[in-house]
């Protein structure tokens, strides 16, 4: 039997020498932190593990049959104090455990501002965070940058000893944002915003990758993440800043549609309402961001008025790829706007043909033409 | 006709030529492959004339022990498709570096990853844990069958039924590219347009029908049916896991169910359940497919439990210890179940209270269970070791699931989520304590019981290659797993870009294939153990000098199980009754009320397939015609009030006698 | 095993039942019955909780108060509670014995379930009909599987329940069929108190909202 133990140690000790093991060995606070909270809770645990692995390697060669020397007890089924001794040491290891998790647990909770660059390095005053919004595409990460006007696809840089804060959306699905080498990760969903602090304490280039399956080009969305000295991050900037392109709503819909290992990308300029219009679900003119539409529902919906207030994804929304057998169409909340906005934003909108040529099925009435939604859009929200 | 488009649509739905993957040689290989192993297998069956023997005596049993035992082959049976996809993945995962693309493209990787989460816990562990659960819990309490004997039968052939339309979408179609969880909208209509996501919908619907009736059957049975004198503190372990095991599911099953047809819904109607516009809300999906999925994950190593209790107990020679404490912790482990689905989704961004309540509800859970590892240790201690191996496999249990179970908390701390969330670490942890405790229980508990099944022991020497194989096998794929998840490697990826973990990747694989070799060898165990079973045969009905009523029964036990009730006395009744000079009744016998067997199970389960299947490929009619097919025959079943016979006091006089003969001359040898 | 168990002394004690009877048929069908009920009870539980989330989220479309017709819907709650009464007055002429009356009861149980299931269509497809599909939010796409569900149980309630008037017509009140009826009724019960919670859930709290 000790030959499980040997291989059951194996790693542990391989682990030791592994050098590139990027999560024991971080070079941005929040992660070192984290390593540090695995090493504790992992000492903690073996406090137990070890002595229960040791005993039942030595009881079960003591007591074997052949054996006949070690005593042997076959009524022997109970006794109190040992009862109290196996509830209460797990019990003990857990409630000390515990109170590590509690406090870690909000300490290094991600949406928390950073308490320090590193340790014993406070934060002063007068720095910034720098602001980064990120949005997961299929298959690929755009990060804009708004103090800066800038945006990147696939590469990301940060100056050294800066606390980051990070705003983060997906595009279509859930995938999860991470660089090992800086701090834990953190989901990116659709519709919704997470936020993530963090700070890089060492230069150097590092990987960040989607840790959450996504879809066909999963194991392709993968970026750089730069940490830089503040001058290599100006120059950074600049560099973005003179070789970039625009990134205005209609690029980014290009840019929204699936593609796999997409090769860096830099904008020189970002709509700066882009990451607002991505979080709220309402890039394409004449859609309804959700922010709006949450207020209007908090406020009771828009009655039966707001029932045919929805329109046909006519064009193909790139992303997108089937509709349910039975349903209408792929469709979206048409936004409540002017005349003049409408009219220009029918105008803005690609028409491809329909992908879908099937009759109107299950809901029993015709689908309302366009005159008739405009028709509906002029009026105002409680009619 | 054929060239009317519409018609052929309204005929076939959207199941067409390019449906069946004819461009594919590995699968076309494959289907060639069983297409001649089907032929083969049914031929000889025709050729030996067994169909009427399997369908009056199997396919149609109402025997829990068969239909325990029909459980035990499709989960054997659907471990070999499951782990030929864990082969594949390791496969793959060694090969693509260095801008080497491997051998699978993603459709065909995710489809892998997928069928094979899917396979290895709804059609391995679950029909091997349900059907030890059914052979054994009425044998534990001295019952003669369990309460609703065709319900059980019904439960495994939907189960089977599910299974069936899995391995369909190998070779029509194809399966789900989600992940086994099928997280929306990535698992939507929009994103997954294709049948594969239907196939996974109504395979795991159909399966879970059975698996919630058989949840209700064995809960009503345990409670019900218990022999005279048989309290609930003198219920068999297992049984007492059995019974926890069958409120999580009768608890857990139906959200599986509500949450799978809500997405269908989305799916087939285009309803806002799970989208991202309209109001939907994915990540609700996410809550409620969780706090199915944590039970589930008891369900499975709860019956485990029970095994090794009964093992070490047995083989030790010795009373469990701590029975009372054992069952407390049993109990505390099932509601305890439904306090921390939350943990497998930290990184979703709910804050940090929320985050830290259910870290430490997790870690609360650790609590029961680290007292049952100490006594089953205790029982250990002052016992009688026996090393055969059922207690092989529970010594390697005991030292690999304590590691399991240590990255399992640790992994419940919230801040070391954050860093080990959904990588390899984590595929390492979870199956650290699937393989190291479910698996190695499901083994402990087939060697165990085979005897008792069928009235031979499985042959030792090939059983030890298949363990040794197995847990060497086991540590060499998992603990590179570890590694590779603290070096910041994620799950599900198909191809990599550094090159230095790719060592790691190879020796993982060389686990896995280690690991092929166990069960290779575990089935060339069974082959040589009933080709030399007059050799391995067991005359008493109690090999193992066991401890529970199972053991005083014939083995393979009558169909009646039991010619008298028996009255229980003490916690180890059988144990207590060879103690106190029990004699076995020889004269007497009366006449046994039993249920009568019947094909609507079977029936019931085929319109099921064919009705998945119209549903899959949106056949419509024949999914209507199906419907009223599945309440038609429901419904006349009802119509059958002669559902129970007698076997006649001559006949269980005639196998009584045949026993003590065999008895006798198990004394005499 | 020197000893003898069948020479009884006082003490020796019995290890198995020498006259045993035939346990009744289904002794465990109501308890194993409230088990499978308290499964579904969770599936509607599901559903609420889903309701409750998404309950809100109108997608800029119709909310209850703009859907809801309270006087309708309240005359439909009548009809179920009424045909629990009636379903009640069934079970006690089955403990009676008296066929007749019990079918008529059921009839009339039937004939109430059947008015709540077209009073439920027709307010489904009145909102269909004005365009508050399920489709269109998803508000609407809980409530109508919150309600459909109920409703969808209600219709299976109802095969049943004429499957067993068959059955009571040409074999009686035999054990086997008052067990049927029995199981049947805490269905029906059950199925009532479902919709008291939709009642107050959705459609009042709706109202309110």
């Amino acid at each position: 039997m000790n030959r499980f133990f040997a291989i059951a140690l194996l790693p542990l000790l391989a682990l030791l020498s592994a050098c590139n093991a990027v999560v024991m060995s971080p070079s941005g606070d929040v992660a070192v932190q984290q390593r540090d909270l695995i090493i504790i809770s992992t000492v903690l645990m073996l406090v137990i593990i070890i002595p229960v692995m040791v005993l039942t390697v030595f009881f079960a060669w003591k007591y074997r049959q052949s054996n006949t020397d070690a005593p042997y007890d076959p009524e022997w089924d109970h006794s109190t104090q040992l009862e109290l001794i196996i509830w209460a040491a797990p019990l003990l290891i857990i409630i000390c455990l515990g109170a590590v998790t509690w406090m870690a647990t909000h300490l290094l909770d991600p949406y928390r501002p950073l308490g320090r660059i590193s340790p014993g390095k406070a934060i002063s005053e007068t720095v910034k965070p720098l602001q980064v919004e990120v949005v997961a595409l299929d298959w690929k990460w755009l990060f804009i940058y708004p103090e800066y006007g800038i945006a990147s696809v696939n590469e990301m840089a940060a100056p050294v000893d800066r606390p980051i804060a990070f705003r983060l959306t997906s595009s279509a699905v859930m995938n999860s944002f991470y660089i090992p080498a800086l701090a834990g990760q953190i989901y990116t969903m659709p519709g919704m915003q997470t936020k993530l602090s963090a700070v890089i304490n060492h230069p150097g280039e590092y990987e960040g990758f989607s840790a959450n399956y996504s879809g066909a080009g999963f194991s392709g969305m993968r970026f750089a993440f730069h940490g830089l000295p503040d001058e290599g991050f100006e120059k950074w900037i600049a560099d973005v800043k003179s070789k970039g392109t625009t990134l205005d709503r209609m690029t980014y819909l290009q840019l929204e549609q699936p593609s796999e290992k997409v090769p860096v990308q830099h904008y020189a300029s970002v709509d700066p309402e882009l990451f607002s219009a991505v979080l709220n679900r309402c890039v394409e003119r004449g859609k309804m961001c959700m922010s709006e539409m949450d207020e209007i529902d908090a406020k009771g919906g828009l009655g039966m008025a707001g029932i045919y207030n929805t329109r046909s994804l006519e064009y193909d929304k790139y992303t997108r790829r089937g509709g349910a057998v039975f349903g209408p169409d792929p469709a979206f909340v048409v936004g409540i706007c002017t005349t003049e906005e409408a009219l220009q934003a029918s105008m803005n909108i690609q028409t491809l043909p329909p992908l879908n040529t099937s009759p109107f099925v299950g809901a029993g009435l015709p689908r309302p033409s366009p005159t008739q939604l405009f028709g509906l859009q002029r009026r105002p929200s409680n009619s | 006709m054929f060239d009317n488009p519409e018609l052929i649509k309204l005929v076939f739905g959207r199941l067409t030529l390019e449906s069946f993957p004819l461009h594919e040689p590995i699968l076309v290989v494959t289907f060639i492959v069983v297409a001649l192993g089907g032929i083969a297998v049914v031929g000889a069956l025709t050729y030996f004339r067994l169909w009427g023997y399997l369908w009056h005596e199997w396919f149609t049993t109402v025997d829990h022990k068969r239909i325990g035992i029909m459980y035990m082959i499709l989960g054997i049976i659907m471990l070999l498709r499951g782990f030929a996809d864990a082969i594949m993945i390791r496969l793959q995962q060694a090969m693509a570096f260095n801008g080497s693309e491997g051998y699978l493209n993603a459709h065909h990787f995710d489809q892998i990853f997928t069928a094979h989460g899917v396979i290895m816990i709804f059609f391995v562990a679950m029909p091997l844990v349900t059907g030890l659960m059914n052979f054994v819990v009425p044998l534990q309490i001295g019952a003669r069958d369990v309460s609703f004997p065709f319900l059980n039968n019904f439960s495994f052939w939907m189960t089977a039924a599910g299974a069936a339309l899995v391995m369909m979408s190998l070779f029509v179609g194809e399966f789900a590219r989600t992940g086994w969880l099928a997280y929306p909208p990535l698992s939507g209509i929009g994103y997954s347009p294709d049948a594969g996501m239907d196939y996974y919908i109504w395979a795991l619907q159909i399966a879970g029908i059975g698996t919630l009736l058989s949840g209700v059957n064995l809960l009503a049975t345990i409670v019900k049916m218990r022999a005279p004198g048989m309290t609930m503190m003198k219920l068999p372990i297992f049984t007492w896991t059995a019974l926890c095991t069958n409120v999580l599911i009768v608890a857990a099953f139906p959200v599986l169910t509500a949450v799978l047809a809500l997405l269908t819904l989305d799916r087939y109607v285009g309803t806002n359940f799970f989208t991202n516009d309209f109001g939907g809300n994915p990540m609700m999906y996410v809550n409620l497919i969780w706090i199915w999925g944590h039970p589930e994950v008891y369900i499975l190593i709860l019956p485990a439990f029970g095994i090794f209790s009964e093992v070490t107990s047995t083989f030790a020679s010795k009373r469990l210890f701590g029975y009372t404490s054992m069952v407390y912790a049993t109990i505390v482990i099932t509601i305890l179940a439904y306090l921390v689905w939350l943990h497998h989704f930290f990184t979703m961004g709910s804050g940090a209270s929320v985050n830290s309540f259910f870290g430490i509800t997790t870690m609360i859970i650790s609590i029961p269970t680290g007292a049952k590892i100490f006594n089953w240790l205790f029982t250990m201690y002052r016992g009688r070791i026996r090393f055969e191996l059922p207690m092989m496999w529970t010594i390697a249990f005991m030292l690999t699931f304590v590691i399991g179970g240590m990255t399992g908390v640790l992994l419940a701390v919230p801040p070391a989520d954050f860093v080990l969330h959904n990588s390899l670490f984590l595929v390492a942890h979870f199956h650290n304590v699937i393989i190291g405790g479910v698996l190695f229980g499901l083994f402990a508990g087939i060697y165990y019981w085979f005897p008792k099944a069928f009235g031979f022991r499985l042959d030792p020497f090939w059983g030890k290659m298949s363990f040794w194989f197995w847990v060497v096998g086991f540590y060499f794929a998992f603990m590179p797993l570890y590694i590779l998840g603290l070096m910041g490697v994620t799950r599900r990826l198909r191809t990599f870009e550094d090159p230095s973990l790719q060592i790691w990747f190879i020796i993982a694989g060389f686990g896995a294939f280690l690991v092929a070799i166990g069960i290779l060898s575990f089935l060339i165990q069974i082959f040589v153990s009933i080709r030399n079973r007059e050799a391995l045969r067991d005359l008493t009905g109690d090999p193992w000098d066991g401890r529970t009523l199972e053991w005083s029964t014939a083995s393979p036990p009558p169909a009646y199980n039991f010619a008298f009730t028996p009255v229980i006395h003490d916690l180890d009744s059988w144990y207590d009754m060879k103690k106190r000079g029990y004699k076995r009744p020889e004269k007497g016998f009366r006449a046994i009320h039993m249920p009568s067997n019947t094909g609507t199970g079977i029936i019931l389960a085929g319109i099921s397939i064919v009705f998945g299947f119209a549903m899959i490929w949106y056949i419509w009619w024949l999914a209507a015609v199906t419907a009223i097919a599945l309440v038609a025959v429901s419904i006349g079943h009802t119509f059958n009030y002669k559902r129970d016979f007698h076997i006649s006091a001559d006949e269980v006089v005639s196998s009584e006698n045949a026993r003590t003969e065999l008895l006798a001359a198990g004394l005499k040898s | 095993m020197s000893r003898a168990a069948a020479h009884v002394t006082t003490e020796d004690p019995v290890f198995y039942l020498t006259d045993e009877h035939d346990h009744a048929e289904g002794g465990s069908t109501m308890f194993g019955f409230w088990i499978y009920l308290m499964s579904d009870c969770l599936i509607f539980a599901v559903l609420f909780a889903t309701y409750g989330v998404l309950g809100g989220n109108y997608a800029a479309g119709p909310a209850p108060k703009d859907l809801f017709d309270l006087p309708l819907v309240a005359v439909n709650t009548s009809m179920l509670l009424f045909s629990s009464i009636t379903y009640g007055f069934a079970m006690l002429a089955m403990a009676k014995g008296r066929v007749g009356s019990t079918q008529a009861w059921l009839a009339l149980t039937g004939l109430f379930g059947a008015a709540f299931l077209c009073i439920e269509l027709y307010e489904f497809a009145h909102m269909i009909h004005e365009g508050a599909t399920p489709q269109r939010s998803a508000f609407l796409s809980s409530f109508f599987t919150l309600v459909g569900t109920h409703g969808l149980h209600v219709t299976i309630g109802l095969i049943w329940l004429v499957t067993l008037m068959v059955q009571v017509a040409r074999y009686g009140l035999i054990q086997a069929n008052m067990r049927r009826l029995m199981c049947l009724s805490m269905f029906w019960h059950f199925l009532d108190v479902i919709w008291i919670g939709v009642f107050t859930f959705v459609y009042l709290m709706g109202m309110l909202r």
